[in-house]
């Protein structure tokens, strides 16, 4: 038999053009502080880190099956790490967006040897209590400003149009890298581990898959992502409270936009951050009622659309602009009747099936 | 004298707490749900009874006969409502949506009674005191929340032991399939259950607004503190839980009495010893094989 029987195809007609597509619209964000206003770069940089955010979770709990509801721990560490390399290290305040990452995966490292003894629903509430212990130490800590929380200081001598330019940039490239990463990420040797375990952990430890260690790669990343993210925040925001940079409600927005948009798959960040956003403008003048709308549209789609509105797209049309799948595409019709009788082929990829 | 004090104040405390958690280990125990609204629904509890207290006239204690039965029934359309669907489908859909109950009942709350502090008033009760030698001296209420405590506890061991109904909770708990071949109709068990639970969780939340101040925010830290009380004490043991809220309680108590802002935080921390050293729990029970 020919090794040409068969070939693996790992792109999609919307995939090819969608990043021809996804180039010109990178291309045009990038120009976006010579066509926008400053409104429009505050926008998307708050857009971008909510993106990076729910990218993070979707990571987490689409691929890696982490149910974690203590992701604000990274965002406010994230944060804070922003304040101690800019201000009392005197690192350039938009690096120290990309280093408070590493901050932030340092501190996964030991806290992973925690929660991990949990799992399932335990697990949540454990990375919760733990993002309490991190939020009560950095409020009790007067270097950092306690309870009162702090100013960044670095950003003072540059000017505002300046600033507002590169904090854009610096978002654009930490969103689109998200976004990059993940798919790279999937996409690897260790994101077909990872659709493995999704599926059945038993079943792949049994073909040689270590688990846990690939479970603690995904929470590392995430907690970098969560980082990088909760440093952008608090760039774009210049000023830092430990009570809101600790907020369960970072957690619960990266939850809500994830299960909206659809959860395992690419997409579905996308999608959902949109509607986080376009629900934000109409419901603002309501105080926590966009909250509340989202969690229940959340709880909606979980129960009635569990695949999300990119699911409900891609069973009606098979779009996938991020194809993490491998589809065997036969060449001679030998080889094709084989694998029918041994009932392989062109398995559609699951959503998320935990 | 005031050390001493501490650890009796942290005992009496660890009634509270037992309360709190019976609810959360019911559901988790029957159905393997964590109830991530747990905290909120002793918060909307508490405001129930606000508003019953208001309506009728009645005091907060006698509000229980009101409000007991209102959440025990809003537990029962829960479970059959929205938790029903998302049993057998995995992790994430009873969190998903009971994290997302908990953000749409406390932004509710925050919506209907403002962010400020409220307490019950339950007249004379909730300042008198015993004293006991010298400068001890132990408040009637807290003792009388220890009780409820104790007695909750009590109640839950007696029913899951000696009852047909905790029969059939421990059966369905073990295998929904078999139990519904032997006539038991597995839903409406579980819609029991979180109703118990919810009952309880009623009871809870109305102790809570009687002995210190409360406002839509803090169901969260309500929900750590039934949590680390369950695992403290040890999953599956109703006596292991009691024991948990009284460590629990004392730890609050003790690091109160370092500085009031290290309160919370000996609590995480004393939890977080208990989990490093024996992930099991204090109380637990030798685990069966099923």
């Amino acid at each position: 038999m020919t090794a040409a029987g068969y070939t693996i195809e790992r792109g999609t007609t919307a995939s090819r053009l969608g990043a021809r597509a996804g180039a010109v619209l990178v291309a045009a964000l990038v120009a976006l502080p010579f066509w926008g206003s400053s409104g429009d770069m505050r926008l998307m940089v708050e857009f971008l880190s909510m993106l990076t955010l729910a990218q993070m979770w979707n990571l987490l709990a689409g691929y890696g099956g982490l149910v974690s509801v203590g992701q604000q721990a990274y965002v406010g560490l994230g944060g804070y790490a922003l304040i101690v390399l800019a201000d009392f290290l005197d690192v350039n305040p938009f690096v120290s967006v990309f280093l408070a990452g590493f901050v932030t995966a340092a501190f996964a490292l030991p806290t992973a040897a925690v929660v991990f003894r949990f799992q399932g629903g335990y697990f949540a509430v454990g990375t919760w209590v733990v993002a309490e212990v991190y939020y009560l130490l950095v409020a009790n800590s007067s270097a950092l400003g306690g309870g009162l929380g702090r100013s960044l200081q670095a950003i003072r001598g540059i000017a505002r149009a300046e600033r507002e330019r590169l904090t854009y940039w610096v978002a654009l490239v930490v969103g689109v890298g998200a976004v990059a990463l993940v798919y790279v990420l999937l996409r690897s040797r260790r994101g077909l581990a990872l659709t493995a375990i999704r599926d059945s952990a038993r079943a792949s430890e049994s073909l040689g898959i270590n688990v846990f260690r690939s479970k603690l790669f995904v929470y590392v990343v995430a907690a970098f992502g969560c980082g990088v993210a909760g440093a952008l925040i608090y760039l774009n925001l210049l000023r830092i409270l430990p009570t809101a940079a600790f907020s369960v409600n970072w957690t619960a927005s990266m939850i809500f936009v994830v299960v909206i948009g659809g959860i395992g798959t690419l997409e579905g960040p996308l999608v959902g951050t949109t509607v986080y956003f376009v629900l934000r403008e109409f419901l603002a003048d309501y105080g926590a009622w966009y909250l509340i709308v989202l969690g229940a549209v959340a709880i909606l789609v979980m129960l009635w659309a569990p695949q999300g509105l990119w699911g409900l797209v891609t069973a009606r049309y098979g779009l996938r602009f991020f194809p993490v799948q491998r589809r065997v595409r036969f060449t001679n019709e030998a080889t094709r009747s084989d694998a029918r009788r041994s009932g392989g082929g062109d398995r559609a990829p699951l959503g998320s099936q935990a | 004298m005031d050390w001493m004090n501490a650890v009796i104040q942290g005992v009496l405390l660890g009634g509270l707490y037992a309360l709190f958690a019976a609810g959360l280990s019911l559901v988790f125990g029957i159905m393997r749900v964590v109830n991530l609204a747990h905290g909120d629904f002793i918060i909307l509890a508490a405001f129930l009874s606000v508003v019953v207290v208001g309506v009728t006239g009645l005091g907060p204690f006698l509000s229980l006969v009101i409000v007991v039965p209102l959440m025990g029934g809003l537990g029962y359309a829960v479970q059959r409502g929205l938790l029903a669907r998302t049993l057998d489908r995995g992790v994430l859909p009873p969190l998903l949506v009971t994290f997302g109950l908990s953000v749409i009942i406390q932004n509710l709350l925050l919506q209907i009674f403002s962010a400020d502090d409220r307490r019950l008033d339950a007249g004379g009760i909730s300042t008198a005191s015993i004293g006991i030698a010298g400068q001890l001296a132990i408040g009637w209420f807290p003792v009388v929340v220890f009780l409820a405590g104790v007695l909750a506890i009590a109640g839950l061991q007696i029913l899951f032991t000696r009852t047909a109904l905790g029969r059939a909770f421990r059966a369905t708990a073990d295998d929904q399939e078999t139990v519904r071949l032997m006539g038991i109709d597995n839903r409406h068990t579980y819609g029991l259950a979180v109703a118990i639970a919810f009952g309880i969780v009623a009871l809870a939340g109305v102790c809570l607004g009687i002995r210190t101040t409360f406002s839509p925010d803090i169901g969260p830290g309500r929900l750590l503190v039934a949590f680390e009380t369950v695992v403290i004490g040890g999953l599956g043991s109703l006596w292991g839980t009691l024991m948990g809220g009284v460590i629990l309680g004392i730890a609050h108590t003790i690091g109160a009495k370092l500085d009031p802002a290290y309160r919370e935080l000996t609590g995480h921390l004393v939890f977080l010893l208990v989990l490093l050293a024996r992930p099991q729990g204090l109380f637990a029970k030798p685990v069966r094989e099923t």
